[in-house]
């Protein structure tokens, strides 16, 4: 069992996958696993977050658990 | 009641709306939008345009979206379809449709909900152009007619 990181939009690009499974644990502990180039742009302000499909207020304090879907969310642009 | 449809397939808008209209007779007046992709020449054309979506937040947002546009305005019916995937010019890529009693409510709600899902939506957008695929950010106005309601 491991937890997922979810890349949206651009952000794909960036990371080269949509989807990623990572160690459960600390937010920042899952970040640091990663590409640092990555989670600088995962990290930038206009980016939102959501845990299996809620929207976060900020990424304080999440600790991602087994099973968990965390989704990085750029600008939107519909229609 | 809403309809709402998030679609990965072509669907057509003349159809869509006909089944909207002839389930709402009581309705006086029916406003819709339609946003397809444009087709223009020169070395800015769009060849093709791709949405992508969320699963776990795009069809609940938009069913959301719906509801928040029903209980603002006296509506008889509205029809919500927003396309996902790859869509070449012509291509229909949303359709929103009020039906209500006075034209005001119908007009005011499909603008309400257009602007909505163009700018508050969980879409993702980027165009293939002779350059190659570029992603689309937001424009400034977009959030401008966001700050009308």
């Amino acid at each position: 069992m491991s937890a997922r990181l979810v890349f949206l939009g651009r952000l794909e690009d960036i990371a080269g996958m949509g989807e990623l499974a990572v160690n459960p644990g600390p937010l920042e502990q899952v970040l640091a696993a990663l590409d640092p180039a990555l989670a600088i742009e995962l990290l930038g302000e206009r980016v939102r977050m959501a845990l299996n499909g809620a929207l976060l207020g900020d990424g304080g304090g999440v600790i991602l658990a087994e099973g968990d879907e965390l989704a990085f969310l750029p600008p939107v642009s519909g229609g | 009641m809403a309809e709402v449809r998030l679609l990965g397939e072509g669907f057509s808008p003349t159809d869509a709306l006909a089944a909207f209209t002839a389930a709402h007779p009581e309705a006086g007046g029916i406003v819709s939008f339609l946003g397809q992709v444009r087709c223009e020449g020169g070395p800015n054309a769009v060849e093709a345009l791709e949405l992508k979506h969320y699963a776990a937040m795009t069809l609940p947002g938009m069913e959301a979206l719906a509801a928040a546009t029903r209980a603002r305005w006296a509506l008889d019916g509205l029809l919500v379809i927003h396309r996902y995937g790859v869509m070449h010019p012509g291509d229909p890529i949303v359709l929103v449709a009020a039906a209500a009693r006075h034209r005001r409510d119908a007009f005011a709600a499909a603008d309400f909900a257009m602007d909505h899902l163009k700018s508050q939506s969980w879409f993702w957008k980027r165009e293939k152009t002779a350059r190659g695929w570029r992603w689309i950010e937001p424009r400034p106005d977009d959030h401008r007619d966001l700050a009308r309601w």
